[in-house]
């Protein structure tokens, strides 16, 4: 994402300075593609104060993410263990085959896999219903909405606590409604009560970010559709979706990238035990607490790098995915 | 096909605002009927009354016959064109076009058959793997017709369909809506704030204030028989002139002199509670330059002397501005005719005639000039209610019928 904002304005400039020698008066977005003339004095002057009010932003910005992603990337290659500091050294690709290998990374990702899946799809269900709802109330619209937010202002972790107080037999109002066990004993019954939690927590997030889309579906779109014969359902599937298709990929995207970095919840709920332990939970486990920088600097790496490809398979799609792209000239 | 009923129709919305009241309107089979009126008068709430798209609070619509009110806009076979042309930016021309077909579950052949045909009636054909967001104005409101012409409804309900393009191609489309309704031979029901629009279009013109019908009737018959001081103001462009007028001894005294009036309107104001104040109204083209009167027509009219404004020379009359001293008329009707023309707040001193003069005429700014009008073409208003007392039998006679 900060890659395309840093496009921007660097693009902007661009059309500025290929029209500006000729002809200053023309409106920045008339201005076409033509043969660059040389630069006037004045846009040297402009484009060298762009470059330089983006500087403090850039500079913080490789600071504090270049920096940490590169020192991590080189931390990968090492053996570097803090138990045994002596025997660091540069191993190469040696710890991602370690890694890649291991059992435990690849149940950790299914694990993540599986929620991330789950509670996105479950989300995005939900997260439309209430959107709708809270676009289509009249009366305590405000109230609604509030109400709907709740879960989204409360800590994670707090929250994370109270399911787990929730869940624990003895002081629980949940524990023995389905079983006389513990839930957060088994595996099954952990990992869906980890995605119970993270789907109650997220959900308003996402409607949040649906109802912007909904907002957008113009009001005679609908009208029309029922004139010309179509169902709710027809209304809904037909028009209102592929509308905001746009803003439906955003907030997947968004919650897509948050749902694989899970941790939170795992690390309260559980902590990781009957393997339920996601990407992170390994991750933190063997850097922080195993104190092995090589392994968990590699574990982030590769964490860093699926991430990395879910949004790219995302961005890809929101370049068809603009219906018709439609560009002011309706409104 | 179907003529469409409204029974005593009327708007309530929940926060207490009545938007339409008791509206009666038969539109006959085939017919093209308008709905006019400025912003806010009720004319769209109306419109979408009859698509279904809002709920019917009292009185009943009935659509060939049958009792609609409670049936879903799907199911009263009605077409609708919006202003905003509401097409589905997701799909092409063919497939916005195809739409309410394929809802109907017509076959694929039936459907490419239909969307060809009414490609060709609106030229569409060459655009119809485009989409909406490629489209000029112009062919995406022909879009938008196709779409509602493509599977032959009972009626089209039109939403100020032209009001989003630019004045040239407003008028062009308005022959192509005009044809196409005539071609077609199906019930519209077109709302328009642009009374330009109502008047060549329509059939029959519906006036709507403030949720009420003012006036329905065929176009040029609301520009000659006004039936009340709004409908006289609203139709016409420029609009009619408004003057007060006193009654006095038998004669109207206005700013343009006194006029004298007839026994008929002498017996309406003979009354005890008959108004002694009242509007005259006199429209721009039955003024004429004084020099150019034969005596015939003379002796029809009067003639009164006024300093010259402003002159706008149209090429095949003369649009003058003449200054007339007094108080300008004033009612409710005329304040929210202004308001709605956007001059609500424009008050210059004294008031202004607009007199729509011969060509030949040579009339120059600054200069005092003579000018005539004619005593049989002008209207008198009652302030306190609007009414044209002028009227007889649903005709308008002038002040001075006898």
């Amino acid at each position: 994402m900060s890659e395309r904002t840093h496009a921007t304005p660097a693009g902007a400039d661009r059309t500025d300075t290929q029209t500006g020698g000729r002809h200053v008066a023309v409106p920045r977005q008339r201005a076409g593609r033509r043969a660059k003339p040389p630069l006037s004095e004045n846009k040297r002057a402009e484009r060298k104060l762009g470059w330089l009010l983006c500087a403090p932003a850039a500079l913080v910005m490789l600071a504090v993410t270049a920096y940490p992603i590169l020192y991590s990337v080189w931390l990968s290659l090492q053996r570097f263990d803090l138990r045994f500091p002596a025997e660091r050294e540069f191993i190469g690709l040696q710890n991602y085959v370690t890694v890649l290998t291991n059992e435990f990374w690849w149940t950790a990702f299914g694990v993540t896999m599986l929620i991330t899946v789950v509670t996105v799809a479950v989300e995005l269900v939900l997260g439309m219903g209430l959107a709708l709802v809270m676009h289509r109330t009249l009366v305590g619209r405000g109230i609604v909405r509030t109400a709907a937010l709740i879960p989204y202002g409360i800590v994670t972790v707090v929250a994370a606590f109270s399911w787990r107080y929730a869940w624990t037999p003895g002081t629980g109002y949940l524990a023995n409604v389905f079983s006389d066990g513990a839930p957060l004993t088994e595996r099954a019954s952990s990992l869906a009560i980890i995605m119970l939690a993270e789907i109650w927590k997220t959900t308003p997030f996402m409607a949040l970010l649906l109802m912007a889309g909904l907002a957008l579906v113009p009001e005679d779109l609908l009208k029309a559709a029922s004139t010309d014969g179509a169902t709710a359902w027809q209304r809904f599937t037909k028009v209102m979706l592929p509308v905001m298709k746009p803003a439906i990929l955003v907030a997947l995207l968004f919650r897509t990238l948050d749902a694989f970095r899970v941790f939170d919840n795992i690390y309260v709920l559980t902590a990781g035990a009957n393997e339920t332990s996601s990407v992170s939970m390994i991750a933190y486990n063997n850097l922080i607490r195993g104190l092995n920088l090589g392994i968990g600097s590699t574990m982030s790496v590769l964490i860093f790098i699926t991430v990395a490809i879910i949004a790219f398979v995302f961005v890809k799609l929101f370049g068809t995915a603009a219906p018709g792209s439609d560009d002011g000239e309706r409104r | 096909m179907a003529d469409i009923v409204l029974d005593k129709v009327s708007k309530k919305f929940p926060d207490g605002t009545t938007a339409v009241r008791d509206v009666d309107l038969e539109i006959a089979d085939g017919e093209f009927v308008i709905l006019v009126g400025p912003s806010g008068c009720g004319k769209s709430t109306t419109l979408n009354m009859i698509a279904g798209l809002e709920d019917i609070s009292s009185g009943e619509l009935r659509i060939g016959g049958q009792r609609v009110n409670d049936k879903a806009p799907r199911d009263r076979d009605i077409a609708m064109v919006f202003q905003s042309y509401a097409l589905y930016p997701n799909m092409t021309v063919r497939e916005n076009m195809a739409f309410p077909l394929r809802l109907a579950k017509l076959d694929r052949d039936t459907i490419t058959q239909k969307v060809d045909e009414a490609a060709k009636v609106l030229e569409l054909t060459s655009l119809l793997d485009r989409r909406p967001a490629n489209l000029s104005g112009g062919q995406r409101q022909r879009v938008a017709m196709g779409r509602a012409i493509v599977r032959q409804p009972k009626a089209f309900l039109m939403d100020e369909p032209l009001s989003n393009l630019d004045a040239k191609l407003r008028v062009q489309m308005r022959t192509v809506v005009s044809r196409l309704q005539k071609q077609l031979g199906t019930t519209t029901v077109y709302v328009t704030h642009d009374q330009t629009e109502a008047m060549t279009l329509g059939d029959r013109v519906v006036i709507m204030r403030g949720g009420a019908v003012q006036q329905v009737g065929p176009p040029q018959e609301l520009y000659d028989h006004p039936g009340n001081l709004f409908v006289a103001g609203f139709i016409g462009s420029p609009s009619m002139n408004f003057l007060p007028a006193t009654v006095d001894e038998g004669r109207l005294r206005t700013a343009l002199g006194d006029l004298p009036i007839g026994d008929r309107i002498r017996r309406e104001l003979e009354g005890v509670d008959a108004p002694r104040e009242l509007i005259l109204g006199i429209r721009p083209e039955h003024f004429e330059d004084a020099e150019l009167i034969d005596e015939e027509t003379r002796r029809r009219g009067i003639e009164f002397e006024a300093p010259v404004d402003i002159v706008e020379s149209m090429g095949s009359d003369k649009y003058v501005y003449l200054t007339v001293e007094g108080e300008r008329a004033s009612a409710a009707e005329l304040e929210e005719l202004a308001a709605d023309a956007g001059a609500g707040d424009f008050t210059g001193a004294g008031s202004h005639l607009v007199t729509r003069l011969s060509a030949e005429s040579t009339v120059t700014e600054g200069e005092n000039r003579r000018v005539w009008f004619n005593l049989e073409k002008i209207h008198l208003f009652d302030p306190s209610n609007g009414r044209n007392l002028t009227l007889h039998e649903g005709r308008s006679a002038g002040a001075l019928a006898d």
